[in-house]
C-alpha cells in the first residue's frame, strides 16, 4: 500500500494479537526463573513490631524471604522531583521499614521456584502490627490533630502551589455577580486489564541487567535505575514487550520493579513478579481526587471575568514520580476555551493513608475541563442564559491563535466555535431539546448537556520538562530497499507500529508492507522519552519524518553521483531518484541501498549506509479540542442514568490514521463514562480499599456504552511539521463534563443545580428524593447580597 | 491426578496438582500463552476459552474439571492460516488496542455467534457482558462481531 497517510489502514500489530501469538511479560519464561510474591500490609497505618520469616523459609521451594532490613540498604525508591516550592517529600523505601502507611504497602518479598509456592509462603510470613489511627479524607487530614502519614514532616500538607494569571482581582471588581460552587473530582483506579509485572535477569559474566517490564517508559526507567540499584546505565537493558494497557498507571517506576532488580542480582537467577488484580487496585497509582471551591466572577450578559480556585489534591500516602505535579495541570488548563481577565489558583497537596495518585488518562486536565464546563452551565443556569450563547460569547476566536491563556500557556491553534457548530448539527441540537421537553411532559427525567474542551498534550519544549520533551527515532533503508524504523516512543496499544510505518512509507515513497517499526527495547531504541501525555505521534512521529528526510537528502547525493549529475538537478518522486526530466533513467531505493552498503562506487567522502537518526524537540505543546454532547434519561425510581445519545466532534489536527484516532477517542470516552457513571473508589474510614476487585470497582461494560455519533474538524497544529495534535486523552477529557451537564440538566426540573460524579444510581436517587443531599450553588450580586 | 485434555485438537496427558487452574494448565503445561489472566476472579474474561464448545473463564475452572474435555483456545481458532471470521472482524474493525483482553473477547464472540448467528447490537453487548476491555470503549468490538456475523456463510 502506498500513499497511506490519512487513510484508515488496518493495524500491522493485530495478526499476532488476535491469534494469541504476542508476548506479554507473563508469557516470558527463562531457564531457572524464580517467582516473587509480595507480603503486603492489611493496615492503612501501623507500626511493624516484628516479622517472622522462618516458617515461610522452611516451605519446600522457597528460596528467599526478605524484609526491608534486607533489601532497603541495596535499593533506593524512585523519588518525585521536588517540583513545588517548599515541597515536603516523605522518604519512601521499596519495602516498609518499621511503619506501614497504606493498605497494600509492601512489607516483605518471598521468592520461590513456582508462583503458587511463593503465594503459599506469603501466608507463612508472620508480621506483628500495632495499628495506628489513619486518615483517608483530605479535609480531615489538614485538620489539627489529624493522624499524620509521615510524622517526621509534622503535617499532612505536602505543598501549596499558586498560580496568579492575568488580573483576577480586577475581574472580581468588575463583576455583576459572583457564583460559588464546590466540586469533587472523585478518585478513580486506572485498572489496565493486564496488571503490572516484570522479569529481571542478571548476567553475572558482564555484570549487566535486563528487565522486561509492563511499562510505558522503558527509557525513563533506564535513565533512573543506575542511581537506585547501582548498575550503570550502559549495563542496563529495559524491555517493554507487549504491554496490556497503561493509561498512565504504567508511567511510573514501582517498588516491585526495583526489588526484582535486586533479587536477580542477589540470587543469581531470573526473577518474575506478576501483580494480582487486587494488588493492582491497591498498589498501582490512582487518579484524580481533588476537592475544589470555585468562585466565578461574571457580568450579567454572561461575560466570564475571573475564577478563583482553592483546591485540595489528595496525593495519597507517598509520592510516585509525577504525584505532586498532576494537580498543577488542572490549574494551567482551568481557563479552558475561554478568555478571562484572570485566574487566582491555589492548590494544596495533601497526604492521606491511601495509595498515591499520579497521572491517569488526562492527568489533571479532566478536572480542569470538568470544572470550567460545569461552570459555564452554572453561569448559564444562574443568569438564565443559553449555555451555547454563554460559551460562544467567551470563546477564544479562531483568529486569535496562538493565544496566551491566563493559565500561562500558549494555545497553538483552534476553532472552538467550529467544533461546537458541527457537534450541534450532528446531534440535532434543536430536536434533541424538543424530544427532551416532550419526554419531560410525559414525566420523564431527561437532560441534554455539552462540553467544549481544550487540552494540553505532546508536552514540550524540554525546558518545561524535568527530563526532556523530545523524542528520538531512526530510519534505515536496508540493502533490500525495505525500511526499518525505530522509535523511542513506546506504544502499548496506540498502534504506532502502523501509523509510523504509514509516515515512513509515504515519505520514502515505498510500500507500507516494506516498513517495519521496532519499539520498546532500550537496546534497539537507545534513546526515547516513551509514550504518555498523548505525545507519541506528534513528537515521535515527527522524529521519523526528520530521519526520512535526512536519508532522502543523502540518497540524492549518491544518486546524483551515479547518474553523473548534481543533487540540485535530482528529483525524488514515488520512491525513485532521477535527473529532472529524465524519468526513464531512475534509481530505486533498492539500487541505491545496494550501492550505499556495497560501497564500491561512492562519491568521495560519502559515508556508506543509508540510515539516519533524529531528535525532534517540539517548540510548544499541542492543544487538541472538541465538543461532546450527551443526552441522558434518568430512571426516577432507581436513579439509574442511561446515555441515550452521544456525539463527539474532536479536532486533533491532521489524522495519520483516522481509524486509530476513532478508536482512541471511543476508548477515552469509555474511561470518562466509567468515571461519570459507574466507577467509585471507596476507602473505608479505617483505610481499607473496599473497591479492590472488578466485583466492587465497576468498569463500564459493553452494554454501558452508547452508539457514538462521531465527527471531526481539522485544525493543524503549528507545533510540528505534520500538524498533528495527539488524541490519547481527548475523549476522557471531553466526555465527563458533557455527561455531568446532561445529568444536572435532567435533574434541574427538580431544583438540582450541581451534582458530583460518579452518578451512581444511589447518588442520583438521593438527589431526586433528598433535597438536603444536593450540593449548593452560591449566587451573589456584586454587593454580596444573596440572591 | 492424571488428566487428559484435548487442546486445539492435540491431546495432552499430564499428572497435575488438583488445585491447578485450567488457565495455568493451558499456559504453563501446554505453553499456550495466548489465554491471559486479568483478574483471577472470572470477572474480566481475558481467560475465556471454549470447553466442549461452551465459553468458560479458565481462571476459575480447575484443570481436573477439564479431564476428558475438548478445549479450544485463541491459538486454535485460525484454520490452515485462515483467520476465524471473528478474528478477521477484530482486525478489520480495529476491535483491539493493547490486545490483552482480545483473546477472551474473541472467544466470547465466537460463542455469541454460535448461539445467535444474526445478533442485534443489544445482543452483542449482552453477550460480551462477561468481558472487560479498558482500551477500545467496546464500540469497535461490537462492530467487529457484527462484521463477523455478516461475513459468516449462512
Amino acid at each position: 500500500m502506498k500513499n497511506v497517510v490519512g487513510k484508515p489502514v488496518k493495524r500491522v500489530e493485530d495478526p499476532r494479537l488476535i491469534q494469541g501469538k504476542a508476548t506479554y511479560v507473563d508469557d516470558l519464561s527463562l531457564p531457572g526463573m524464580l517467582h516473587a510474591a509480595v507480603v503486603r500490609s492489611p493496615h492503612a497505618h501501623a507500626r511493624i513490631t516484628a516479622i517472622r520469616t522462618e516458617a515461610a523459609k522452611a516451605l519446600p521451594g522457597v528460596k528467599a524471604v526478605l524484609t526491608g532490613a534486607d533489601v532497603n540498604p541495596h535499593v533506593t525508591m524512585v523519588s518525585s522531583p521536588d517540583v513545588m516550592p517548599g515541597q515536603k517529600s516523605p522518604k519512601h523505601t521499596v519495602l516498609a521499614q518499621d511503619r506501614v502507611y497504606y493498605v497494600g504497602h509492601a512489607v516483605a518479598v518471598v521468592v520461590a521456584t513456582d508462583r503458587t509456592i511463593a503465594r503459599d509462603a506469603l501466608d507463612l510470613v508472620e508480621v506483628d502490627y500495632d495499628a495506628l489511627p489513619a486518615v483517608t479524607e483530605m479535609e480531615k487530614a489538614i485538620e489539627k490533630g489529624s493522624p499524620l502519614t509521615h510524622p517526621e514532616l509534622g503535617t499532612n500538607v505536602a505543598y501549596t502551589w499558586d498560580l496568579q494569571g492575568g488580573d483576577a482581582a480586577a475581574g472580581f471588581k468588575a463583576a455583576d455577580r459572583v457564583l460559588r460552587v464546590r466540586m469533587r473530582h472523585p478518585r478513580v483506579i486506572p485498572m489496565p486489564i493486564e496488571p503490572r509485572g516484570c522479569v529481571t535477569s542478571w548476567q553475572a559474566g558482564d555484570e549487566s541487567l535486563t528487565m522486561w517490564t509492563s511499562t510505558q517508559i522503558p527509557h525513563l526507567i533506564r535513565m533512573l535505575l543506575p542511581k537506585l540499584i547501582g548498575v550503570p546505565e550502559h549495563k542496563l537493558r529495559i524491555v517493554a514487550p507487549e504491554v496490556g494497557g497503561g493509561f498512565g498507571a504504567k508511567l511510573n517506576l514501582y517498588p516491585e520493579e526495583l526489588i526484582c532488580c535486586h533479587l536477580t542480582r542477589r540470587l543469581g537467577l531470573p526473577v518474575k513478579w506478576i501483580e494480582s488484580r487486587r494488588e493492582n487496585a491497591a498498589t498501582t497509582i490512582h487518579g484524580r481526587d481533588q476537592i475544589g471551591d470555585y468562585e466565578i466572577a461574571v457580568k450579567k450578559d454572561g461575560t466570564l471575568l475571573a475564577i478563583k480556585s482553592r483546591t485540595l489534591a489528595d496525593l495519597g500516602s507517598y509520592l510516585q514520580m509525577g504525584t505532586p505535579a498532576i494537580p498543577t495541570l488542572t490549574g494551567l488548563m482551568l481557563p479552558g476555551c475561554y478568555k478571562l481577565r484572570g485566574v487566582d489558583i491555589k492548590v494544596t497537596g495533601v497526604h492521606t493513608h491511601k495509595m498515591a495518585t499520579d497521572a491517569y488518562r488526562g492527568a489533571g486536565r479532566p478536572e480542569a475541563t470538568f470544572t470550567i464546563e460545569r461552570i459555564m452551565d452554572i453561569v448559564a443556569a444562574e443568569l438564565e442564559l443559553d449555555p451555547i450563547e454563554v460559551r460562544v460569547h467567551n470563546y477564544v476566536k479562531s483568529t486569535e491563535f496562538p493565544f496566551k491563556s491566563v493559565g500561562g500557556v500558549t494555545y497553538d491553534s483552534g476553532d472552538y466555535a467550529g467544533t461546537l457548530k458541527k457537534a450541534m448539527t450532528l446531534a440535532g441540537w434543536e430536536k434533541l431539546h424538543k424530544d427532551r421537553d416532550a419526554a419531560r411532559r410525559d414525566g420523564k427525567l431527561c437532560g441534554v448537556g455539552l462540553s467544549t474542551y481544550v487540552e494540553i498534550c505532546s508536552f514540550g519544549p524540554s525546558s518545561m520538562m524535568s527530563a526532556g520533551g523530545w523524542e528520538w527515532g531512526s530510519v534505515r533503508v536496508e540493502m533490500s530497499g525495505q525500511a526499518t524504523v525505530i522509535t523511542g516512543a513506546t506504544p502499548h496499544g496506540q498502534g504506532q507500529e502502523t501509523s509510523f510505518a504509514q509516515i515512513a512509507a509515504d515519505r520514502l515513497g515505498i510500500d507500507m508492507a516494506d516498513v517495519t517499526v521496532l519499539r520498546g527495547d532500550t537496546s534497539v531504541a537507545p534513546y526515547g522519552r516513551d509514550t504518555y501525555g498523548s505525545r507519541a505521534t506528534a513528537i515521535g512521529g515527527t522524529a521519523i519524518l526528520m530521519c526520512a528526510d535526512k536519508i532522502i537528502a543523502k540518497a540524492k547525493i549518491l544518486a546524483a553521483h551515479l547518474l553523473k549529475s548534481t543533487p540540485k538537478q535530482l528529483e525524488f518522486k514515488g520512491g525513485r531518484f532521477f535527473v529532472r526530466g529524465k524519468t526513464a533513467k531512475a534509481l530505486t531505493w533498492k539500487e541505491l541501498a545496494s550501492e550505499a552498503y556495497n560501497a564500491r562506487h561512492l562519491p568521495k567522502g560519502f559515508e556508506p549506509g543509508l540510515e539516519a537518526s533524529s531528535f525532534f524537540e517540539p517548540p510548544n505543546c499541542t492543544f487538541p479540542f472538541g465538543t461532546h454532547i450527551a443526552a441522558v434519561e434518568i430512571d426516577r425510581d432507581t436513579g439509574e442514568v442511561q446515555i441515550t445519545k452521544y456525539v463527539a466532534v474532536d479536532d486533533c489536527g491532521n489524522r495519520i490514521n483516522p481509524l486509530l484516532v476513532e478508536g482512541k477517542i471511543q476508548g477515552g470516552i469509555a474511561h470518562s463514562i466509567g468515571q461519570a457513571l459507574t466507577e467509585r473508589t471507596v476507602y473505608g474510614e479505617d483505610g481499607q480499599l473496599v473497591t479492590g476487585e472488578f466485583m466492587d470497582y465497576a468498569l463500564p461494560r459493553a452494554s454501558d456504552i452508547p452508539a457514538y455519533v462521531m465527527g471531526m474538524t481539522v485544525t493543524p497544529s503549528p507545533s510540528n511539521p505534520m500538524g498533528v495534535k495527539g488524541v490519547g486523552e481527548a475523549g476522557t477529557i471531553g466526555a465527563a463534563p458533557a455527561i455531568a451537564n446532561a445529568v444536572v440538566d435532567a435533574l434541574s426540573t427538580l431544583g438540582v443545580r450541581h451534582l458530583d460524579m460518579p452518578f451512581t444510581p444511589e447518588r442520583v436517587w438521593r438527589a431526586i428524593h433528598d433535597t438536603a443531599s444536593r450540593p449548593v450553588v452560591g449566587n451573589e450580586s456584586k454587593k454580596g447580597v444573596k440572591k | 491426578m492424571k488428566i487428559t485434555v484435548r487442546v486445539n485438537g492435540t491431546s495432552t496427558e499430564r499428572e497435575v496438582e488438583p488445585r491447578l487452574l485450567l488457565v495455568q494448565f493451558l499456559r504453563e503445561v501446554c505453553g499456550l500463552t495466548g489465554t491471559h489472566v486479568g483478574c483471577e476472579t472470572s470477572l474480566c474474561g481475558a481467560c475465556t476459552v471454549l470447553v466442549d464448545g461452551q465459553a468458560v473463564k479458565s481462571c476459575t475452572m480447575l484443570a481436573v474439571q477439564a479431564d476428558g474435555a475438548d478445549v479450544t483456545t485463541i491459538e486454535g481458532l485460525a484454520k490452515n492460516g485462515d483467520l476465524h471470521p471473528v478474528q478477521q472482524g477484530f482486525w478489520e474493525c480495529h476491535g483491539l488496542q493493547c490486545g490483552f483482553c482480545t483473546p477472551g473477547m474473541i472467544m466470547a464472540g465466537v460463542q455469541l455467534l454460535d448461539r445467535n448467528a444474526r445478533p442485534s447490537r443489544e445482543d452483542i453487548c449482552r453477550g460480551l457482558d462477561g468481558n472487560l476491555c479498558r482500551c477500545t470503549g467496546y464500540s469497535h468490538i461490537i462492530d467487529a462481531i457484527a462484521h463477523a456475523a455478516r461475513s459468516r456463510k449462512p
